[in-house]
Parts: structure tokens; C-alpha cells; sequence
């Protein structure tokens, strides 16, 4: 499956373990949400990166306490309908200030990667090829955008209350008369 | 008027982009039809009967003689030379090829119309009251937060998957026009004690299979927490809408599940947490977007006018015309005009290219280039002066836009039903023909004053049936079309969801039918001024019930 991560392919140098598989000591490791609640101090012994896939029907809250052990937060879109996922990358970027890895998995396609990045992800596990070959272009199709959220957009209210973009003249004369 | 600026312009361009491609990757086959459909719908592309259906919002229901005249071009050049108003401010075009789609929006675009979330889990249009910023009752004008709302809303990064679709209506006056109880936020801008100008805010409202009246969360909200209280609301329903069944999934049933105090505790708490942040609305922003609304210069007139006093005096049909389909105006010397889209035998709400060419026309010789489309399905020209009316009247008359029905049992809202819809049960537009003719006599149909009569072709409840002091719904039973009738809905400020009447009734005897209810209706109201939903209220449903159960 392609892997994007900081905007370009790149191979995904965590494993996933499934629950009843031992934990490797020295690589990066994915685990489910379950073992993480489980055993949350035998992991924050770990030296290699830890990540955890978070359910999208799960308070972001309950997952807060542990994210300063955590190198990797994986949500899931079950189906790209599913739009939970997109909330709970909002609130882990703004109000619990996570820093790591942000993971999008499941149905992941070329029209929401926009919505995604400007959600707070960084890396995306793409179902097609081609979707994954369009990423670079599918977040430039947007020079505006109206609302802040958890990138660095500068939403248009903000750019103008800065005068910081130029009017057109129609607008001027519009604006004047 | 809104006037785009840059930022609107480049975000609709990249829009328009942005869909092209997406209907050229259908088209050569790289998207199936059931990965294009999600893209489709964000863009208001339907697959309906017989052909797609492309649905443009036309925000808060203003629209500029160009825009106008871009409607008709779209219906002769792309379509069969007509278009359907919607109950939500909304133009349908129903026979658009797919192909040509990414033209009609790119010409739409020119004009600062556009499709965007007209359909899909998203924030739909904003809608508001058709006579905003003209209504001598309103506090100001709603269409401001309307638009602030609508970029809001547009492309939001979280809130563009929800659980269902969202519908936001906003009005400024006592008198609810913009029936903002039955939406999934309804927003009511009033005055409080202190003479603060703030939000009533309503969550849960809606129609549809479950219908319920919106429940007040927040008496007063104060004007620089509109957004974030909105944001909360939706990452609420967001996070715990349902998503098990689509049945299931609007607003209105976690509202009603979790109670309406344990909802707004959720909102809340999430509200506090973002109360300060980013989307604290700074007066700035708010007089900004306030800037560029472009407002008429109106003249120095009085009211009563020579010319519109003789007029009204020298002939009747001008006289019943205005004393029917013309409002007060806040400023003096100038009225509001409703143009019925309700002609005798005519489909509620669909107008043809000669005639959206002749009202652009109108608005701009009339109505300072302006005109307005409300959920009644009527438009409105919003800036008339009072001396110009038997003129204006004139010439509406000969384009067939002069019915004095507005507000009469042959004003009906109607979904386009079996007709045109793959939803719909049952037809809607034959039975709305049918009583348009039944209450032709306007002498009648005006002696029994305002009456509501709305009309869905299935359950959905796009004709808004629950709401119409006469409801009608069709439903399918046995293979055959049937309708269920309801009394006592209104969508006003006392909204509420009308009564069933008793078994459903078929086809050919609903006109019928309702001509028994008015029957009874003229039999038992206490004055000829007592309205039928006031009559309703005092004598109830049982008169109603044994007129027509005891003939049919």
C-alpha cells in the first residue's frame, strides 16, 4: 500500500503487532488501542517508537494521558463517509498540542486529502496508486481557504483583516461606490 | 447583494477545477460510479429518474438580475428551458448531461453562483428570511451571518463528512419566515433586555421520516461566539451523530436521544474549550464581510402614492393583486413585491427562461437589480418603489407571475414527487395541479383567507408536508399511491407538526378530500376572519375527521 509521510512516498518503518504477538524491543511498533490501555507502563520502558491505532468511536481524551509516550497516533476511516476521525485529529493538534506522527488508515483517497492535511494529518496510508501519485497536486488545487484549523493556513477573514492580499480593482470600485 | 472578493473568486475557481477533473476521471472510467457519487453530491449533481439533477444554491435566497440571467441561460442552453425553485432556496435543473456539468458551474461561477454543498453529508445552504434586510420588523440584516456562515461552512476541513446533511437557517425577525425550527440549527437574531443584539439558538429541528420542532440550547448568543458555538455544535453531532442507520443519523435524533439539556451540556463543554480561540469573531471581520453588501440608494418617496391610490381605485384586479401580494417595506415609499409561482396548473415553483429573462429585467428597471427566492417557492422583488406598481403589475400580469394567491390554499409547496424524483412514491405536482384548479376561483380561495397546503411525494418530506396547515403525503401501499393527510402544522415562530387526520386516502380523492376539509372549515369558524389553523386550534380535529370519514 503506498505510504505518504511530510508529503512524499516514503516506506512505513513501523510494524504492526497484533495483540497476542510479542512487542520486538528495538523497532518501532503499532499497537491497537486495547493493548495500549492495557499495559500502558511496560511500553513507556520502550526504546523504539511506539504508535497506537485509535478508534474513531473512542474519546481523544482517554487517549491523552499517554501521548508523551506515543511517536505515532493512527485514526481510521472505516469508510471515507466516516468523518469521525476528522475531529479527533483537530482536537489531538489543537487542544492536546500532539506532535507526533498523525496517521490517516482505512479509506483513504485522493479527494480528501486536503480536508485531511488541513485536519492536522501528516501521513497517509493511500488506498490507490494513482491517488497516491495525485497528493502533491491535490493539496495545491487550494490557494484559500475560509476557516482555521489545525495547519498553518492563514484562513481569508484573517488575510483580510491584514490587507495582506491584493484587492482586484473591481472589487475596489465595488467596495467605494 | 454579497460582492465576491479576490479570496471568494479564487476559491470558487479552484472549485470549479477541482469538480471538472473530477467528472473527467468518471468519465474515462478512472472513478466508478459509486466512487464518483460521494464527489457528485458535494457538487449538487443528483442521479434522479431520468437524468442528472444539478441543484445551485442561491445563498440566503438573494439573487442579482445577472445571476437571474444566468439561471435562464443555464435552462436554455443546458437544460429544457426550465427551472425548480426549491423549499430551500435552492434552483434545480433536471435534465443537465453529466458532460456538460463542468461547463454550467464554470458559467455559473462568472456570475458568483455556484453548486458547492448543495447536497452531500455537509453544510448545506444557508438559508434565510426573503425579505431580509427589507422587513420592517427585523433588528438588522441576517444575511450578514448568513454569509459569514456560508464561507465558514465551505470546504471545512471537519465537518464535510458528517453523519447526515445539515441544515442552518437564520432570520432577525419576531416573524419567522425562514422557518428556522424545523432545520438542524435554526438562528434567531433578537434583542435582549439589555439591548444587546444576540442568537437564539435552536438544534434538532427537522422533517423527514422522524419530524420534530427544534429545541432552544441557548437563549442568548452573544454575536462574537457565533462561530465557535456553531463549531461546537457540529464536532458534537460529528463525533456522536449516528452513523449505524441513515434513518437515524440527523442532528434531530441525537438531540432527542441524549435530551436537549444533556446535548447542550456536550456543547457546552466543547464550546468552552474553543470559546476564545481562533474563531472569536472579531467586530472587524463581521463589519467586513457587512462592507460588501451592496445596498440599494433609495429615494425620497412617501407612502401612498397618487399614481398607486388611483390605480387601486380604478381597477380591481390591480386592487385584489396588491392588497394580496404586496408587503411593507421598511423604508417609506417602497414595498415588497412576491411574484406567485403558483399559476393555475402550473408545477409549484418553476419558472422558464423567458420568464427568469423578464423578472431580471423587471428587478433591474424595479427592484435595484434585485430579486429574492423564498421557501415558499415564490420569488420577490424586494425594492419597489409604490409608485411604480400598477406598472410593475402590468407587466408581471402578461408573463402569468401576477396570481394573487400568495399565502392562499393554491399557494402549495410541493416536491417534484414520482414525476421527476427516484425516491418519491407518489406524485405531488398532478395533485397540487389538481387543487390549483379545484381553488382557481381566487374570490374563493380568498375568502378562505391564508392556508397553508404542502405536499410530499414520500416520506422524505421535501414538500415539507408536516408543516403545512394542510399536509399531504404520499405514500405507496399495495402498489398503489396513496395519501395521508395532516392538519394543524405551521413553520412560523409557534411551529409545530400537524395532526393526522385519519386513514389514507387514494389518488383521485384527495382534491376531494380537501375540498371537504374547507367545507367544514367555513361551517365552524367562528368569524370570516378567523384563520382555518386558528380554527383548527380552537375546535380541534374531530369536525375535520367526521366530514370527511363520513362522506368517503
Amino acid at each position: 500500500m503506498p505510504f505518504i509521510k511530510a508529503g512524499r512516498r516514503t516506506d512505513d518503518r513501523f510494524l504492526r503487532v497484533a495483540d497476542d504477538a510479542a512487542i520486538p524491543e528495538s523497532k518501532p511498533v503499532l499497537i491497537s488501542a486495547a493493548r495500549l490501555l492495557a499495559t500502558p507502563a511496560e511500553l513507556s520502558r520502550r526504546c523504539a517508537p511506539t504508535g497506537v491505532i485509535w478508534p474513531n468511536n473512542r474519546a481523544i481524551a482517554e487517549l491523552a494521558p499517554h501521548l508523551d509516550r506515543l511517536a505515532l497516533v493512527a485514526l481510521v476511516f472505516p469508510s471515507f463517509r466516516d468523518g469521525r476521525a476528522y475531529s479527533q485529529a483537530r482536537l489531538l493538534r489543537e487542544r492536546y498540542r500532539y506532535r507526533g506522527e498523525l496517521r490517516a488508515t482505512g479509506d483513504v483517497l485522493r479527494d480528501q486529502f486536503l480536508f485531511l492535511t488541513r485536519a492536522g494529518f501528516d501521513a497517509f496510508e493511500v488506498k490507490k496508486e494513482a491517488d497516491a501519485d495525485a497528493f502533491v497536486a491535490a493539496l495545491a488545487r487550494f490557494s484559500v481557504v475560509y476557516q482555521p484549523s489545525a495547519d498553518d493556513q492563514v484562513p481569508a477573514f484573517r488575510r483580510r483583516l491584514n490587507g495582506g492580499f491584493q484587492r482586484d480593482p473591481a472589487a475596489q470600485r465595488e467596495a467605494v461606490s | 447583494m454579497y460582492l465576491y472578493d479576490t479570496y471568494d473568486r479564487a476559491l470558487l475557481a479552484e472549485r470549479v477545477a477541482e469538480f471538472r477533473d473530477q467528472v473527467a476521471r468518471r468519465l474515462s472510467g478512472e472513478l466508478s460510479e459509486d466512487e464518483f457519487k460521494p464527489l457528485r453530491l458535494m457538487n449538487g449533481v443528483y442521479l434522479q429518474l431520468h437524468a442528472y439533477m444539478l441543484r445551485i444554491a442561491i445563498p440566503y435566497g438573494s439573487l442579482s438580475s445577472d445571476q437571474m440571467r444566468m439561471l435562464a441561460h443555464v435552462a436554455r442552453r443546458y437544460d429544457r428551458g426550465y427551472g425548480h425553485f426549491t423549499t430551500r432556496q435552492n434552483i434545480q435543473f433536471n435534465w443537465i448531461k453529466l458532460a456538460d456539468m463542468p461547463d454550467v458551474v464554470a458559467d455559473l461561477a462568472t456570475v458568483e453562483l455556484h453548486a458547492m454543498q448543495t447536497s452531500g453529508n455537509c453544510v448545506r445552504n444557508i438559508t434565510s428570511d426573503q425579505w431580509a434586510g427589507v422587513a420592517s420588523d427585523e433588528i438588522e440584516d441576517p444575511r450578514i451571518w448568513a454569509e459569514i456562515l456560508r464561507q465558514h461552512s465551505t470546504l471545512h476541513p471537519e465537518f464535510t463528512f458528517l453523519p447526515r446533511k445539515f441544515k442552518i437557517a437564520i432570520t432577525a425577525s419576531a416573524h419567522d419566515r425562514a422557518a428556522i425550527k424545523v432545520h438542524d440549527i435554526g438562528l434567531r437574531l433578537f434583542r435582549n433586555e439589555q439591548g444587546e443584539a444576540g442568537f437564539e439558538v435552536v438544534v434538532g429541528g427537522g422533517l423527514g421520516r422522524t419530524p420534530f420542532i427544534g429545541k432552544v440550547i441557548r437563549p442568548f448568543l452573544k454575536k462574537r461566539d457565533f462561530l465557535s458555538y456553531i463549531e461546537a455544535i457540529l464536532r458534537v453531532y460529528n463525533q456522536y451523530g449516528r452513523r449505524d442507520n441513515i434513518y437515524k443519523a440527523r442532528i434531530k435524533i441525537l438531540v432527542h436521544e441524549l435530551g436537549a439539556e444533556r446535548f447542550a451540556q456536550e456543547v457546552e463543554a466543547e464550546w468552552k474549550a474553543i470559546n476564545n480561540g481562533e474563531l472569536a469573531l472579531d467586530p472587524a471581520i463581521v463589519a467586513g464581510i457587512a462592507a460588501r453588501f451592496r445596498y440599494p440608494d433609495y429615494n425620497q418617496l412617501a407612502d401612498d402614492a397618487p399614481a398607486l391610490t388611483a390605480a387601486r381605485q380604478s381597477d380591481r384586479r390591480f386592487a385584489t393583486w396588491l392588497g394580496n401580494s404586496v408587503a411593507n417595506h421598511k423604508v417609506a415609499g417602497y414595498a415588497i413585491v412576491t411574484l406567485s409561482l403558483k399559476p393555475e396548473g402550473g408545477p409549484p415553483g418553476d419558472a422558464t427562461a423567458e420568464q427568469m429573462e423578464a423578472i431580471a429585467e423587471l428587478a433591474e428597471r424595479y427592484s435595484f437589480g434585485e430579486i429574492r427566492v423564498g421557501h415558499e417557492q415564490n420569488l420577490v422583488l424586494p425594492h419597489v418603489a409604490q409608485h411604480d406598481l400598477p406598472e410593475l403589475w402590468r407587466a408581471l400580469d402578461a408573463l402569468g407571475l401576477a396570481t394573487p394567491n400568495v399565502g392562499l390554499i393554491s399557494d402549495i409547496i410541493a416536491c417534484p414527487g414520482l414525476d421527476y424524483c427516484s425516491l418519491a412514491n407518489a406524485r405531488s405536482i398532478p395533485i397540487a395541479q389538481e387543487l390549483t384548479h379545484r381553488f382557481g376561483d381566487l374570490k374563493r380561495a380568498r375568502e378562505l383567507g391564508r392556508l397553508h397546503v404542502n405536499i410530499s411525494g414520500c416520506i422524505n418530506a421535501c414538500g415539507h408536508h408536516h408543516v403545512g396547515h394542510i399536509g399531504i403525503l404520499g405514500v405507496e401501499k399495495n402498489g398503489e399511491e396513496v395519501y395521508q393527510i395532516t392538519l394543524g402544522g405551521r413553520a412560523d415562530e409557534a411551529a409545530q407538526l400537524g395532526e393526522l387526520l385519519g386513514p389514507a386516502v387514494p389518488y383521485h380523492q384527495v382534491a376531494d378530500v380537501i375540498e371537504d376539509i374547507v367545507a367544514a372549515y367555513l361551517e365552524v369558524r367562528a368569524r370570516p376572519d378567523e384563520l382555518f389553523i386558528d380554527t383548527l386550534a380552537r375546535v380541534g380535529i374531530e369536525p375535520f375527521k367526521e366530514r370527511v370519514y363520513a362522506v368517503h
